[in-house]
């Protein structure tokens, strides 16, 4: 009975031991709590940027990646040290009520609207993207939202007000609340039409049965600010930290890599390096 | 100069109350060293619970045990006193492991050294004759195998007093024919006071040294096994302890030592010290009921002899049971050969004999202070 | 079709070479849901035990609660740890959120429902004469306790399998108060949906074929633990 209990607890303990390594948890003060977009995040840019930023400067950063609704949610209650983040219009309201330090432009690059090769509402090559919508709604073809306050979400829905439509609530407009990837493959899966970020297309298009249709228009650029929440509204903001990854983020170390980054695995960049210019320069 | 021993066990005004009514009420019991007292009764006559309260398993609602003259939870603490008795329920309620470590658990459980135990255990699988079985899990024990690794783990601990409650009941007549044999040597061997709770009478009277008859809670006689054998208190214990069958009568007139009672219209002789008036119960065991064939016996002349046919037959194995009917109803144990000779069947006519030194009388007392 | 044999061509390239990220991820799952089952055996069955063999006003209610809490969502109970855990929450001052071990909390709070009520119908199945016994043999309240767990350990190896692999596979909480973070609170089913975010199925079905593996390697080892002690 005795070789029994040995057995059985100690099996668990061991396997729960094994591992070992790295989760110690990190002190306070070295650690920053990014929260940033999925499509960032799943366009694999992190994954090269954190790594050169945490061997340069000793911190520990902490990438939760949600919609940037909810990134902004988690600045505004203190929950997050720094955020990268695609909603300007939102982004602008959160510096106005003084929940952000500092609000800096990173890169863009842009929204395209994707849809089945069959195109139902033959929207392919325009060069609106306000006109496409309309003949989306037109058609009633099916389009899939986000659904989720994300920044592609909010300019999902900004161009939606632009081409006068109102789409929620109609039987042809369907809400996943699901990442971009996952929105991406449910139109594939569904044929239908929707609004993504070029990356996270770029990054699913070998699986992916979606075309670009409507690209290029000034309406459809995708851009990316960085802001540091502000620890006068939130004491345990860690704000050395939050200002560090926010000025790595627009050195020419980081440019440099968010200029090539891609290149080698879709012959074009997915984003465009932008710090230092103003929005109003963009595209042009 | 010798100091009077307290008793091993000594109860005062002890009560057990549960859901609101009376299940044990014993105003006064006293157990001594070294003695075999068997407790029977029928189903929820309180016989465990009165073992349970005893062993400090129940708290009884009200009086108090004492134990060689300590009160138990007082002077002696619940866990120090349950350590010195060993208890043996119905079910052998073996723990999931092997055979040696049964019946090492109760020394475990004492904090007992290792190679302690190992020269216990050796010694009590051997005592019991299980020293084979050692190394078996209890699951795969059979149900004798089972119940003597049981008591092998109630002696392991030497305890001082030893409790048990129908511990035979659950098991085949041959394996518990042999446990008793093992279960009386072990008893004589060590001298152990001992309680033990049956309903079966056979068991106990081959163990007590002193018979308890319990009903509905209450000890209803008590004392030496032969004593109540002969002498119940009443009719209940009467049948409880073997007399088939009670008859109620009253005393039409008396001798010296005798009287004859009227039984629905026959006369029976019995002796004792019932008056004339009196109602009074004759017991009488079907062992002492005699049997004879009208051709053998002249009823005319014989004290208690009456004229009756048999009414049922019913095989016992060994012997059979006739029922007979002499405006009486009657039972009688004959072997089966007996039975053969007098070539008995269903109708046959008999005449039926009764000693009157055999029929144990109850007077009802209620009556008697009415009468005088 | 192709993607599945892909996916499992991958699962058993990334197996065989040991590749490191998965690797990390792969023992950080053991480790944290490994860790909370440990944590949710010694709350579940200390509690289990107790409420089997303890009669109290509100025991009945006490006894649903459990009951329910055995179907607790995940995804609630990482909603509320996450809430509690917020450096502004109540329990801000721990500093563990989107760390291993606020997942390890909230998988042990997913676990221990379950625990606690698998110890709770497995110590209230046995005999209830059985209890006496123990008593009478001399034990403690304490010991006697002991040797019932030990009595119903066949059963309480049910509930090892049964909490650990409700919390191996567990998603929504680990996701919430764990983060996700690269090398560091990325466990198997946090990284599986997040590759199938990212269009990479064949790692998502790798990770899955791991997550699979590792549950089935730990309830076959249990098992048969558990029929060699079963009776003949």
């Amino acid at each position: 009975m005795k070789r029994f209990w040995i057995t059985s607890l100690l099996f668990i303990g061991v396997i729960a031991l094994v591992a070992g390594g790295s989760s110690q948890a990190q002190a306070q003060n070295k650690s920053v709590i990014l929260a940033t977009t999925t499509s960032t995040q799943d366009s694999g840019l992190l994954d090269i940027l954190i790594p050169i930023f945490e061997k340069d400067t000793g911190y520990f950063v902490k990438t939760i990646a949600v919609g940037s609704g909810q990134a902004m949610a988690m600045g505004q209650k203190g929950e997050a040290d720094v955020l990268l983040v695609h909603s300007p219009a939102a982004e602008k309201k959160f510096m106005e009520e003084g929940f952000g330090v500092e609000r800096r432009l990173v890169m863009h690059n842009d929204f395209v609207i994707a849809g089945p090769a069959e195109d139902p509402a033959r929207i392919k090559g325009l060069k609106s993207a306000t006109e496409a919508l309309k003949k989306i709604a037109a058609a009633r073809a099916l389009f899939l939202s986000r659904g989720d306050n994300s920044g592609t979400h909010a300019k999902e829905k900004a161009v939606w007000k632009a081409a006068g439509v109102q789409s929620e609530g109609q039987k042809w407009y369907q809400e996943t609340g699901l990442g971009m990837g996952q929105t991406l493959n449910v139109a594939g899966e569904k044929k239908g039409y929707t609004l993504t970020d070029r990356g996270t297309y770029l990054a699913l298009a070998k699986t992916l049965k979606l075309d670009i249709l409507v690209e290029g228009d000034a309406v459809l650029l995708n851009i990316y600010h960085v802001m540091e929440v502000n620890p006068q509204k939130w004491p345990k903001v860690n704000i050395e930290a939050a200002k560090a990854f926010a000025d790595f983020m627009v050195s020419a170390k980081a440019q440099d890599v968010i200029k090539t980054f891609g290149v080698d695995k879709f012959g074009s960049p997915l984003f465009f390096p932008d710090a230092g210019k103003t929005v109003e320069n963009l595209g042009k | 100069m010798n100091p009077v021993r307290p008793p091993v066990f000594e109860a005062r005004n002890l009560q057990v109350i549960k859901g609101g009514s009376l299940i044990l009420d014993v105003p006064s019991l006293v157990i001594s060293e070294g003695e075999i007292l068997v407790l029977i009764g029928p189903n929820g006559a309180g016989k465990s619970t009165l073992l349970q309260t005893l062993a400090a398993l129940q708290t009884p609602s009200r009086g108090e045990i004492l134990f060689r003259g300590q009160k138990i939870g007082a002077d002696v603490p619940v866990l120090q006193y349950r350590r010195r008795l060993a208890m043996i329920l119905q079910e052998p309620l073996l723990f999931d492991t092997t055979v040696y470590h049964n019946v090492a658990s109760g020394l475990k459980i004492r904090g007992m050294k290792r190679n302690e135990i190992d020269a216990i255990v050796a010694n009590t699988l051997d005592r019991f004759r299980i020293t084979h079985l050692k190394n078996r899990s209890a699951r795969t024990l059979s149900g004798g195998e089972a119940r003597r690794t049981s008591i092998a783990r109630a002696f392991a601990t030497n305890p001082e007093i030893l409790l048990l409650d129908e511990p035979f009941s659950a098991l085949d007549p041959m394996i518990r024919e042999t446990l008793i044999e093992d279960l009386e040597k072990v008893l004589h061997e060590t001298r152990i006071t001992t309680i033990f709770v049956t309903h079966d009478r056979m068991e106990a009277l081959r163990l007590a040294s002193r018979l308890g008859v319990m009903n509905a809670g209450k000890i209803l006689q008590i004392d030496l096994t032969s004593e109540v054998l002969h002498r119940p208190a009443n009719e209940f214990v009467a049948s409880l302890v073997g007399f088939e069958t009670i008859l109620g009568g009253e005393v039409i007139r008396r001798d010296n030592e005798t009287f004859v009672a009227s039984v629905s219209g026959r006369e029976i002789e019995a002796i004792g010290d019932a008056v004339v008036g009196e109602k009074v119960s004759l017991c009488i065991r079907p062992e002492n009921v005699t049997l004879l064939t009208t051709a053998s016996a002249n009823p005319r002349n014989a004290i208690n002899a009456f004229e009756g046919t048999v009414e049922k037959v019913t095989h016992m194995g060994s012997f059979r049971k006739v029922q007979l009917n002499c405006g009486l109803q009657l039972n009688t144990y004959i072997t089966n050969n007996s039975f053969e000779a007098l070539s008995l069947s269903k109708g046959t006519k008999v005449v039926v004999s009764l000693r009157p030194t055999d029929i144990h009388v109850v007077r009802q007392k209620g009556r008697l202070s009415f009468g005088t | 079709m192709d993607l599945i044999i892909e996916g499992i061509i991958k699962a058993f390239w990334l197996l065989v070479s040991f590749d490191p990220e998965v690797l990390g991820i792969t023992l950080l799952s053991i480790k944290v849901s490994g860790t909370a089952t440990l944590i949710s055996l010694v709350i579940g069955i200390s509690v289990g035990a107790s409420v089997a063999l303890t009669r109290f006003p509100g025991r009945s209610i006490v006894v649903s609660l459990i009951n329910t809490g055995m179907a607790l969502p995940p995804v609630v109970v990482g909603l509320f740890v996450t809430i509690s855990l917020w450096r502004n929450g109540p329990l801000g001052f721990l500093g563990i959120l989107y760390t291993p071990l606020a997942m390890i909390v909230a998988q042990a709070v997913i676990a221990t429902p379950i625990v606690t009520g698998i110890s709770l119908a497995a110590v209230q199945q046995l005999p209830a004469k059985l209890r006496l016994q123990i008593l009478a043999l001399g034990a403690t309240r304490r010991q006697m306790v002991w040797i019932l767990i030990k009595e119903a350990k066949l059963s309480l190896l049910a509930a090892i399998m049964a909490g650990f692999g409700g919390v191996i596979s567990e998603v929504g909480a680990s996701i919430m108060v764990g983060g996700n973070i690269k090398g560091y609170s990325r466990v198997l089913t946090t990284a599986t949906v997040m590759e199938t975010g990212r269009g990479n199925f064949d790692v998502a079905i790798a990770l899955s074929i791991i997550l699979l593996l590792l549950a089935y390697l730990i309830n076959l080892v249990l098992t048969q633990v558990q029929q060699r002690e079963r009776p003949r």
